[in-house]
């Protein structure tokens, strides 16, 4: 199994405030790696490093083998320009906790905009996909619809194929059902489900348990900016081996 | 007990409950005030019909060749200073924004100029430039006499655009502030580039915020341009006064004037409207009606309600 992603001693602060203070970890391609933890632990912040909506401080992240935001000749690193750092996004789709629809598009262009925007692609093909995408995820009579008029879980359900129509290799979710009324939280996480069924490398920020335990392959508990546990969902969940990991379970569970 | 309140409502009578009929609060003070404001009213019309005006000059002369071009001259104005405030606006903005602080101090340095002095000083000033600059050299390209290149409709133009584009500069930054951060941020996440951002996603949305004060700043803009019969460009109501000194009816074209104003910003305010209304969708449930659309529906509204009236009579 080939490394997706491998976070080496990752540092970031903001200011004088250090949220991540060298977190080391491995998400192997394919599996669905779940970030949990209590507010404030990084988990978020850590998410966002790895499509370089933050930048980190100290340390080295890869995606895929190559390094995050850098270049490296020899021992120099040299900060990526802006277009460079757009294209290997195109690679990572990302989740939002408030959707993040543009909502001054429809549910389908909202799905085509970055195809036809980023690579290029004809907007009949692009619609002809963002169709079957939205279909997948359950929305297929939606597609003319602007976010406002569909609810959370919908509204949520097409940010999921809006990022899959970029064909990413690597998909981040960063709490993606927390905004959402517990009646619709179902319906993203069957939508979650059957996207990992299909072999897709997910990264998960979470506080439903329920759905590490079942579709995660691997999880990860941090506490104030570092890795405290890790290993298989079930194992950790069920027995942990950390006091903190303890206590922030006895309360969530 | 329960069986009793079960009962209760089942003795009602299945028409539904009875409407309330009590004699409603007079409000005397609402007459008073009515009558007060009629007579007030009625006091200024009778005051200005029994003045000398010449009411039948106005028709006379309201579509007349000077003054029509007069109106064409100043929505020509209206429309290119307009043009150079948006252009020059989003571009201050732009710089206001950016990162870089040279180009961020210096659009808020021309921001704090040009609102910081009057429109009709500034006219003043391009007016009278030619008094510091002799001649226009604008190396291989451009070389004349100031007096020459300053035409009175260039100082005009110049003048309201650059003043303009002052406060559209504030008006379009608030929009793209207004615009909420996840969404950059989510136009980054698919690999969109920052431009690209900007043109799609950022400016279409902030375009709701800036869309009804650059209706106010055009309607403004069409009254500012008579500001510009100081520098002898003959627009509106240049062309009234000139006429109402060689007809005798000086007071008369001003009312003229006046009416062809109220008329062309009532006509803009409908444009803005629509201009409204086209950037509202997918910002609420559904678009705000039409005028057309609310008198229809008034009228619909209207027919329905007399129905059951005409039942029970």
């Amino acid at each position: 199994m080939t490394v997706m992603v491998k976070a080496e001693g990752v540092h970031k602060s903001f200011g004088p405030v250090e949220v991540l203070t060298g977190i080391d970890l491995e998400v192997k391609t394919g599996e669905v790696f779940c970030l949990i933890g209590p507010s404030g632990s990084g988990k978020s912040t850590f998410l966002r490093c790895i499509n370089h909506l933050e930048k980190i401080n100290a340390g080295r992240l890869y995606v895929d083998g190559e390094l995050v935001g850098y270049r490296q000749k020899g021992d120099k690193l040299y900060e990526l320009k802006d277009s460079e750092v757009a294209v290997k996004r195109r690679d990572i789709g990302m989740v939002f906790q408030r959707f993040n629809l543009f909502p001054h598009m429809t549910a389908v262009e909202n799905v085509i905009e970055a195809p036809v925007q980023v690579k290029g692609v004809g907007k009949g093909k692009a619609r002809e996909r963002a169709l079957e995408l939205l279909d997948r995820v359950g929305l297929a009579d939606k597609a003319g619809n602007y976010p406002s008029q569909l609810s959370g879980g919908q509204q949520q359900r097409v940010a999921i194929a809006r990022a899959l129509a970029m064909d990413p290799k690597l998909m981040l979710f960063d709490e993606p059902t927390s905004a959402l009324d517990p009646e619709l939280v179902g319906d993203v996480l069957d939508v979650m489900r059957d996207l990992a069924e299909s072999g897709m490398t997910m990264i998960v920020v979470t506080h439903e348990m329920g759905f590490a335990r079942e579709v995660g392959d691997s999880l990860v508990f941090m506490d104030g900016g570092v890795v405290v546990e890790s290993g298989h969902p079930r194992e950790v969940l069920t027995n942990p081996q950390h006091e903190r990991t303890k206590s922030f379970l006895s309360k969530v569970l | 007990m329960t069986v009793d309140i079960d009962k209760t409502p089942a003795d009602t009578p299945p028409a539904g409950p009875e409407a309330i009929k009590a004699i409603p609060v007079r409000h005397y003070g609402r007459y008073v005030s009515a009558v007060v404001a009629i007579a007030l009213l009625g006091g200024v019309v009778y005051a200005f019909s029994q003045g000398k005006i010449n009411w039948g000059a106005i028709p006379d002369y309201f579509f007349d060749d000077r003054i029509l071009d007069g109106v064409g001259k100043t929505l020509l104005l209206t429309i290119l200073s307009m043009a150079i405030g948006v252009i020059g606006g989003v571009l201050l903005a732009v710089m206001r924004l950016s990162k870089n602080p040279v180009t961020s101090s210096i659009a808020w340095f021309y921001i704090w100029f040009f609102r910081g002095t009057p429109v009709l000083v500034q006219l003043i000033v391009w007016f009278n430039l030619g008094l510091v600059f002799e001649y226009i050299n604008l190396g291989p390209f451009y070389k004349d006499e100031w007096s020459d290149f300053m035409t009175p409709f260039l100082t005009a133009l110049l003048g309201l655009g650059l003043n303009e584009a002052a406060y559209m500069a504030e008006i379009c930054r608030a929009g793209l502030l207004s615009v909420d951060e996840g969404q950059t941020e989510a136009s980054h996440a698919l690999g969109m580039s920052h431009a690209k951002t900007l043109r799609r996603i950022v400016i279409p949305q902030a375009m709701r915020v800036i869309v009804p004060p650059t209706g106010n700043e055009v309607i403004n803009m069409l009254k500012t341009t008579s500001l510009v019969s100081v520098v002898q460009y003959p627009e509106l109501l240049r062309a009234a006064q000139d006429i109402g000194q060689t007809s005798g009816a000086p007071a008369e074209m001003l009312f003229l004037a006046a009416a062809w104003y109220l008329l062309l910003t009532s006509i803009f305010s409908v444009g803005q409207y629509y201009l409204e209304r086209y950037y509202a969708r997918g910002s609420s449930r559904s678009l705000p009606a039409t005028p057309f659309q609310k008198i229809r529906a008034n009228v619909l509204s209207l027919s329905s309600r007399s129905k059951p009236k005409g039942g029970t009579a």
